[in-house]
């Protein structure tokens, strides 16, 4: 009995309303999925007036029987070796819906391309030929699919004429891989027997198939659900990049969950730092007023200036993702090079990207064998539990809470090697912010500047130890003060006494210790005093992490004395001490201090008089726009 | 609809900066008033710009290619979008010195009025390209020709393309970032895995990256969209005396296609329809089974 559906309704005038459904077809090579794709086009009347009489007489020329997978096969070195080496979309309609049917390769050489292909779809067909049944590429497929988050998973045995369509082989099939997959978890929404090639099961249950009662394909693809955006659950808002192209300041990135709208509170992780959403802004029309939700790509403005960068992600306050270092995730290996313990690693997860190493690996395993475990690397192609140790902190969810943020790639060389599913977040020292609620000052901050004269700013004086950085910053002070300034003096050694006594001078401590010192300086300069910072901070990225904290308040002064003058100098006797190994890494001796590029100002104490270099700064800052006085040209008094 | 030669879309542009009104302290937010749920169009439009927001923030010199065809008017739109307004980045025209004379009035009169950084550039002439490629093919390998001097000139390390995987088989395999050597060729063989939005974005030193905000688009997604934000068309495109361009090259190797649809609506009621390819006008696509991939290959778009 056949009974063939009538597969291609009409569609909505403008052809972009319908639900559009993305499909992957995967499997072992040579199972049938080209076949099964060209067979599917042809049944539904998807294919281009002419396009099967053309390939037919190609094939004919060049002397081969007409394939169902040359229709796909559209690139010579496919055709050459047989096989579909990249994913391939392709465009058809069911009764109800859009298809897009991704046909990815089977080849094992080329999983990379059917990650590339099934990472895009709301679900897969899995086929499976009756003859040779379930084989490692099959299970490795299906491993993938759990990995990569596709639920919806219908599986297609092909080739049934093989078997002289046979009940009981179909059987044996079916338990098989539905074993394997509910173990992963994936439960397939049906198994059916089909002949690609004879078009029994594709979109007709045929005589031959009698004894099936369930769903041809078509009618499966058809009850394939478009994946929904995550509406539902926590906002999660990845900061794709900050753009000041006018004089609003714009957090631009994509919702990948929740909903955020002008008035919410917010935290911007991993620094768990708090504020309001201003307004939500657009383009022709601004601002755009109503909830955004899941899936949209927003740019939002806060209720403050706070230092904030691509890679982090805004989220409620009380409902934020966990700033960690240390991730365990479960992984699969794209790359030549195995993955050991050890390893140097990029990861990329949302927006941020950041170096890392692999600190343990577990569970390595090669899914289409499923046997031979192992704990020190993974091979190309195989997936396993690693232990990554982040050098910078970032946000994320376990999977189980929030897909999207639960997930990173691993970049090798510049190019993605690997990915997975974050399994489990240690949080960091820092204390959960859901306690944190910023006290504004109750002064504004022209109150401020009207009294003082000056606006707010982070005068950063750095150079090597004994450079002169103390005293122009006493001076400095001194100065300001005697103007009705307020300023502030912040020198490193002091500030080392007592809220910096628990660092040492390791990279790591340095970089703590200059950050901590560009934080409470940005504080007094929000507040409109002139923090006046003497720090030798010789890391060239720790200054740049300074700045980006204090933004457009800071200032720059490189006190460039030569280094013989500073050890001949030597007021606090390091250099002797150094000189004589009494004091380790003591920057000075060693050739690690990194010289700014960009400073608001250069200093030579050696060639100046300490006035004369004060007023240097002082006509700098008012240059800058933080000294209000119209300033005579001191420099002419002279 | 919006034609060549009607209001320009300046009037959408004013911004209407954040009023008092707006401000923190004022906002109740006792009922979330939702906005209408995602559309497919809106879906497309979300994602196209945060592709655009991806390259604008991991390459360091950007261009976008401005073909003045339906589709990169779309892309201009969209990057206006990722970016409130302007395009951060020049629209670079590869001029074959071929097109319609509508394309280059098109051009003129955009490229002022959405104040683009236009950036123009010759294609080498017919003599210097290699002979053995079919007619029609030589006259379109010109523009890979331009394009690889452009980036000579100027050192782009990101060229924004306008395909779609819906228009032609080898385009179906792109990946949205793609490598090109050193030479502007494709290695369609070893393309770098792509997944989850996160992309390859580090090219080798002297090789540029292909990014392609819509290659998930359709024709029929970039005449709905075109016709839902009023986006200026060259109109070429609308039917005149039975026919009708369904794509826009270089007007010696483009020709029309038999048609009545004289305004976007008829356009997408006759693709609902159609088993004609968009490209059926190129000659270039059909003069041997594997021009337009040896063209790819080689860098053509």
């Amino acid at each position: 009995m056949n009974m063939v559906i009538p597969a291609a309704i009409a569609a909505t005038p403008n052809g972009t309303t319908r639900p559009q459904v993305r499909i992957v077809i995967v499997g072992h090579v040579d199972h049938g999925k080209s076949t099964l794709v060209g067979r599917l086009l042809h049944e539904t009347g998807s294919l281009p007036d002419g396009k099967l009489e053309m390939l037919k007489s190609v094939s004919a020329r060049r002397g081969m029987p007409f394939e169902w997978s040359f229709l796909l096969d559209a690139l010579q070195t496919e055709r050459d070796q047989g096989i579909t080496i990249d994913t391939t979309q392709i465009r058809f309609r069911t009764r109800s819906r859009d298809v897009v049917l991704i046909d990815a390769p089977g080849h094992a050489e080329f999983l990379r391309n059917m990650i590339t292909g099934a990472s895009q779809a709301d679900g897969a067909l899995l086929i499976i030929d009756a003859l040779e049944g379930v084989r490692d590429q099959t299970r490795r497929h299906g491993y993938l699919l759990h990995l990569l988050g596709v639920k919806q998973v219908a599986v297609v045995v092909n080739k049934m004429d093989r078997v002289d369509f046979s009940a009981a082989r179909f059987e044996e099939i079916k338990n098989e891989i539905s074993a394997h997959l509910t173990g992963l978890g994936v439960t397939p929404t049906a198994v059916i027997p089909i002949s690609a090639r004879d078009g029994d099961g594709v979109a007709g249950r045929t005589a031959k198939i009698r004894w099936y009662r369930g769903p041809t394909v078509v009618e499966a693809l058809d009850a394939l659900e478009p994946a929904r955006p995550l509406q539902a659950l926590a906002l999660r808002l990845p900061v794709q990049a900050i753009y000041k192209f006018d004089d609003r300041r714009i957090v631009a990135g994509r919702i990948e969950s929740g909903s955020l709208a002008a008035g919410d509170e917010i935290v911007i992780m991993p620094a768990g730092k708090i504020a309001k959403i201003r307004t939500v802004e657009g383009w022709p029309a601004t601002p755009v007023k109503g909830v955004q939700t899941a899936g949209r790509s927003v740019g939002i403005t806060l209720d403050r200036e706070l230092f904030i960068e691509r890679g982090d992600v805004i989220a409620h306050v009380g409902d934020s993702p966990r700033d960690t270092r240390r991730i365990r995730a479960r992984i699969f290996w794209l790359h030549d090079k195995p993955l050991t313990t050890d390893a140097s690693i990029l990861v990329r997860l949302g927006t941020r990207e950041t170096r890392a190493t692999v600190v343990a690996i577990e569970k390595a395993v090669d899914p289409g064998e499923l046997s031979s475990v192992e704990n020190k690397s993974i091979a190309r192609n195989h997936v396993g539990e690693i232990d990554i140790s982040l050098a910078h902190p970032l946000a994320a969810d376990p999977y189980t809470d929030n897909p999207r943020t639960g997930r990173l790639v691993i970049e090798v060389s510049g190019r993605i090697a690997g990915g997975g599913l974050v399994l489990s977040v240690d949080a960091g020292q820092r204390a959960i912010p859901v306690d944190i609620v910023p006290v504004e000052s109750a002064l504004r901050p022209d109150e401020r500047s009207a009294r003082y004269r000056h606006n707010g700013a982070v005068v950063w004086l750095t150079g090597l130890p004994a450079s002169g950085k103390s005293t122009l910053a006493r001076a400095l002070e001194r100065r300001l003060f005697s103007n009705g300034g307020s300023p502030v003096l912040l020198d490193g050694d002091t500030l080392r006494a007592g809220l910096n006594g628990d660092l040492g001078f390791s990279a790591v401590d340095r970089t703590e210790n200059i950050r901590r010192l560009a934080e409470v300086a940005t504080h007094l300069a929000r507040n409109g005093h002139i923090a006046i910072v003497a720090a030798v901070s010789p890391s060239g990225e720790d200054r740049a992490a300074a700045r980006r904290i204090a933004d457009d308040l800071f200032r720059e002064v490189y006190v460039a004395t030569p280094a013989e003058i500073c050890e001949s100098r030597d007021p606090k006797g390091h250099y002797a001490k150094a000189r004589t190994g009494a004091l380790q890494a003591f920057t000075g001796i060693g050739n690690d201090y990194q010289p700014p590029t960009n400073s608001e100002l250069t200093i030579d104490t050696s060639a100046r008089s300490v006035p004369d270099a004060t007023d240097e700064i002082e006509r700098m800052l008012a240059k800058t726009g933080i000294l209000f006085d119209e300033l005579v040209d001191l420099a002419a008094n002279i | 609809m919006h034609l060549l030669d009607k209001d320009s879309a300046m009037d959408q542009l004013r911004w209407n900066g954040p009023t008092e009104g707006s401000l923190v302290g004022q906002i109740s937010t006792d009922a979330r008033s939702h906005q209408p749920a995602m559309d497919h169009l809106d879906a497309l439009e979300a994602q196209s710009i945060y592709i655009f927001r991806e390259a604008f923030a991991r390459l360091k010199k950007l261009a976008l290619l401005w073909s003045l065809g339906k589709d990169s008017n779309v892309m201009i739109w969209l990057a206006r979008k990722a970016f409130f307004g302007r395009v951060p980045f020049p629209a670079l025209h590869v001029d074959t010195g071929k097109k319609f004379p509508e394309m280059y009035s098109f051009r003129d009169r955009y490229g002022e009025e959405w104040q683009l950084d236009l950036k123009i550039e010759p294609c080498p002439p017919l003599e210097t390209i290699d002979p053995t490629l079919p007619p029609a093919a030589r006259s379109a390998a010109r523009k890979t020709d331009g394009l690889k001097l452009a980036l000579a000139k100027y050192g782009f390390d990101g060229l924004i393309a306008g395909i779609r995987r819906d228009e032609e088989a080898t385009r179906a395999k792109e990946r949205v970032f793609s490598p090109r050597g050193t030479e502007g060729g494709w290695d369609v063989r070893d393309q770098p895995p792509e997944f989850w939005d996160q992309f390859n974005a580090s090219p080798p030193p002297g090789a540029h990256l292909r990014i392609h905000p819509i290659l998930h688009w359709t024709e029929a997604d970039i005449w709905a969209y075109t016709k839902r934000e009023n986006i200026p068309i060259i109109p070429l495109y609308l039917a005149k005396d039975g026919k009708r361009y369904r794509s826009l090259g270089d007007a010696d190797i483009t020709n029309p296609v038999v048609s009545t649809a004289s305004s976007i609506e008829e356009i997408l009621t006759e693709l609902d329809g159609t088993k004609v390819p968009e490209r059926a006008g190129r000659a270039l696509d059909h003069e041997t089974e594997d021009a337009f991939e040896r063209l790819r290959v080689a860098g053509y778009l």
